[in-house]
């Protein structure tokens, strides 16, 4: 079982704040982790070689500094990684970056299954795990929240869709992205971080891997942000005084003024 | 590729497009701003910079786009019932269709969807595509992806939305990759600037920011919108539309995944139906609290909702749960009692009609979302709430 998970390193959102004065992101002093929910795909890949033998790799694209995220993979028990980075590969939307990771993936040879998180927490669309699976041409299953059954060619798997749980045959090769549901993602263990310290982590260019550089990067990128702002979310709040039975009567009063009770 | 530029005679070193990077990749050398790798072009240094010393040369692209016309919907359906959300995309899409001058089309891929199809002409549709056929009857990302693709191809709409429903976040990446366009997840505004294109506003960083997106050399211009955000479509008496029955070539489908089962989630769950929600959070203080909150719903006519903290500690079922990283709503009437208010919880609750807030702590940031605020404890309040309530004749 050769299993590819795609990572990605992501700041630590909950301190990502907005200076209220200018209305730009505060960045300094925000530390960067790995996205979360990749964790949980880390997790289910370890899983399946501890049961059915084979490798985990795992794949990620972004600055020099990304491969710490992906050394804390290796300290969780991944075989090896491989960083995507170059300033060409700068400003990539979802597009570019399905195309630039499924060139990488290309590279690396034949695999049996690709493991994604559910989304990042920064840009947090979600679209890049069937996007990629779409540029490699093999089917995706989203929202898995249970591996059923490992079989010759195919996999069973249970996944969520809004108020439904469907049971999914898909062949293998193919790419799954799984829900927090799915596991309980373990710590890293003190032989996996000396293994982490010492791992050699290639950086792949754009030339590694073959990739047309109009497809990457902001030149590869259909979409672009024009605008970031702060939501505007603020009412005007009408605080209700005078203990709790005054306020309660007061409350009910009001709700049924404005007919929502 | 895009190119930014600072002009050295022109800018006086000021500092403001310094702060004003959002990707903090603009510092000052020698008095002079320099821009480093990491920048995506945003233009927010363009606007702020006094003297207009900062350009972003966009490349053209050759691409006609005036062939692309008309705002089509993904009209979703899951077991023969169209998604509530494709109503909303219809308000939304036939406003942008207006705006434009073009026209509204939907598209119903299912088996046995002919009455459904017609009946969605009258919320204002130009055309309804109706793709009828055994293969599509549930959702699979194989037939529907092509499906699609081969409509696109032949109608080359201008606009493409789809509900950011699991089906739609799991088929529109594909569909966007198959088509190589750009796609926006989670939309929560659209609207068409002075050049024609569509402005897509969508949260980012868990609900901090909000980013304003285009694409523009681009068609379609595909988006996935949240469900109630957008306002819904009302039924429009003497509507003239059009059915079009469209056949599938099965032969030229791939179908490699197949449905062995499925089931439905218990009813009764869904907080995104209910006219009126009360959550509770993490100043519940244990699971029993959901008790008193399940009292003051049923009091209500309401349904129960959740915080993150609260189904993290495991006090109440992920399907309660409000937020990013649970469910949108946009009820009348969202009681949020010991929450908060973390940027994260309010972006999934945040345009309700009326919120009100019950919490121990008057600097809470839910506060400033509600309509009306009660400082006190919910375990002497709630009880009040509850009797007022069923006083008054509920």
């Amino acid at each position: 079982m050769e299993i590819i998970v795609c990572v990605k390193q992501v700041p630590e959102t909950t301190e990502v704040q907005i200076d209220p004065v200018k209305g730009t992101l505060i960045r300094e002093g925000v530390a960067a982790t790995i996205n979360p929910f990749d964790l949980y795909a880390v997790e289910e890949a370890l899983r399946l070689k501890e049961r059915y033998g084979g490798s985990v790799t795992a794949i990620s694209m972004g600055p020099p500094q990304a491969q710490s995220a992906l050394r804390d993979v290796i300290a969780l028990g991944c075989d090896r990684a491989v960083l995507l980075s170059d300033p060409l590969f700068a400003g990539s939307d979802t597009l570019a970056t399905s195309y630039a990771l499924a060139c990488g993936i290309r590279k690396m040879g034949s695999y049996d299954l690709i493991i994604c998180g559910l989304k990042t927490t920064d840009g947090d669309t979600g679209q890049v795990g069937p996007g990629l699976a779409e540029e490699l041409g093999i089917p995706s299953v989203c929202y898995v929240r249970r591996i059923v059954e490992l079989g010759d060619g195919y996999m069973v798997v249970e996944r969520t869709l809004d108020d439904l749980y469907e049971t999914v045959h898909t062949p293998i090769p193919c790419l799954i992205t799984v829900t927090k549901e799915i596991n309980n993602p373990r710590l890293a263990s003190l032989k996996g971080k000396l293994a982490a310290r010492k791992a050699e982590i290639p950086t792949w260019k754009p030339q590694d891997i073959g990739a047309d550089p109009k497809r990457l990067g902001s030149a590869g990128s259909p979409t672009w942000v024009v605008k970031v702002f702060h939501p505007s979310t603020r009412r005007a709040t009408e605080m209700l005084e005078g203990g709790p039975q005054s306020q309660a009567e007061q409350l009910i009063a009001k709700l049924r003024q404005r007919h929502v009770l | 590729m895009a190119e930014i530029k600072v002009d050295p005679q022109k800018c006086s070193g000021c500092g403001l497009c310094v702060d004003s990077c959002p990707f903090k990749c603009i510092s000052l050398l020698d008095g002079i701003a320099a821009v480093r790798e990491g920048c995506n072009f945003c233009g927010a240094c363009v606007e702020v910079c006094p003297t207009e010393a900062i350009k972003i040369k966009r490349e053209e692209r050759a691409v006609d786009l005036s062939d692309f016309k008309g705002v089509l919907v993904f009209g979703e359906q899951v077991g023969g019932r169209i998604s509530p959300v494709v109503y909303e995309l219809l308000g939304k899409g036939r406003e942008l269709a207006d705006r434009l001058g073009q026209n509204l089309e939907c598209v119903v891929l299912g088996k046995g969807m002919q009455g459904a199809a017609e009946d969605l002409v009258s919320y204002g549709v130009d055309r309804v595509h109706l793709y009828d056929h055994p293969i599509l009857e549930a959702y699979r990302d194989d037939p529907y992806t092509q499906t699609l693709a081969n409509l696109v191809k032949e109608t080359k709409p201008c606009i493409f939305l789809l509900g950011a429903t699991m089906i739609g976040r799991s088929l529109a990446p594909r569909l966007a990759v198959r088509l190589k366009t750009g796609l926006t997840a989670d939309c929560t505004g659209l609207d068409i600037d002075e050049k024609g294109n569509l402005l897509q506003t969508r949260p980012a960083f868990g609900g901090n920011v909000m980013a304003t997106i285009l694409c523009e050399g681009h068609r379609p211009q595909m988006a996935t919108v949240r469900y109630k955000v957008m306002k819904r479509a009302e039924k429009r008496q003497g509507w003239r539309g059009e059915v079009i029955e469209r056949s599938l070539d099965e032969t030229s489908i791939l179908d490699r995944t197949k449905i062995l089962a499925s089931s439905h989630e218990p009813p009764g769950c869904s907080i995104t139906e209910a006219e009126i929600i009360v959550s509770g959070g993490r100043g519940l203080g244990g699971p029993e609290g959901f008790k008193l909150i399940k009292e003051l719903a049923d009091a209500l006519g309401g349904a129960v909702g959740a915080s993150r903290c609260a189904v993290d500690d495991g006090w109440i079922a992920y399907r309660h749960q409000v937020g990013l990283s649970g469910k949108t709503v946009r009820p009348k009437l969202y009681i949020a009692c010991g929450i908060s208010g973390s940027v994260q919880h309010l972006a999934g609750m945040q345009t309700s009609d009326v919120i009100v807030a019950v919490n121990k702590d008057p600097n809470a940031p839910i506060f400033k979302v509600a309509d009306y605020g009660i400082v006190g404890d919910l375990y002497e309040v709630i009880p009040k709430i509850i009797q007022a309530a069923k006083s008054a004749g509920r």
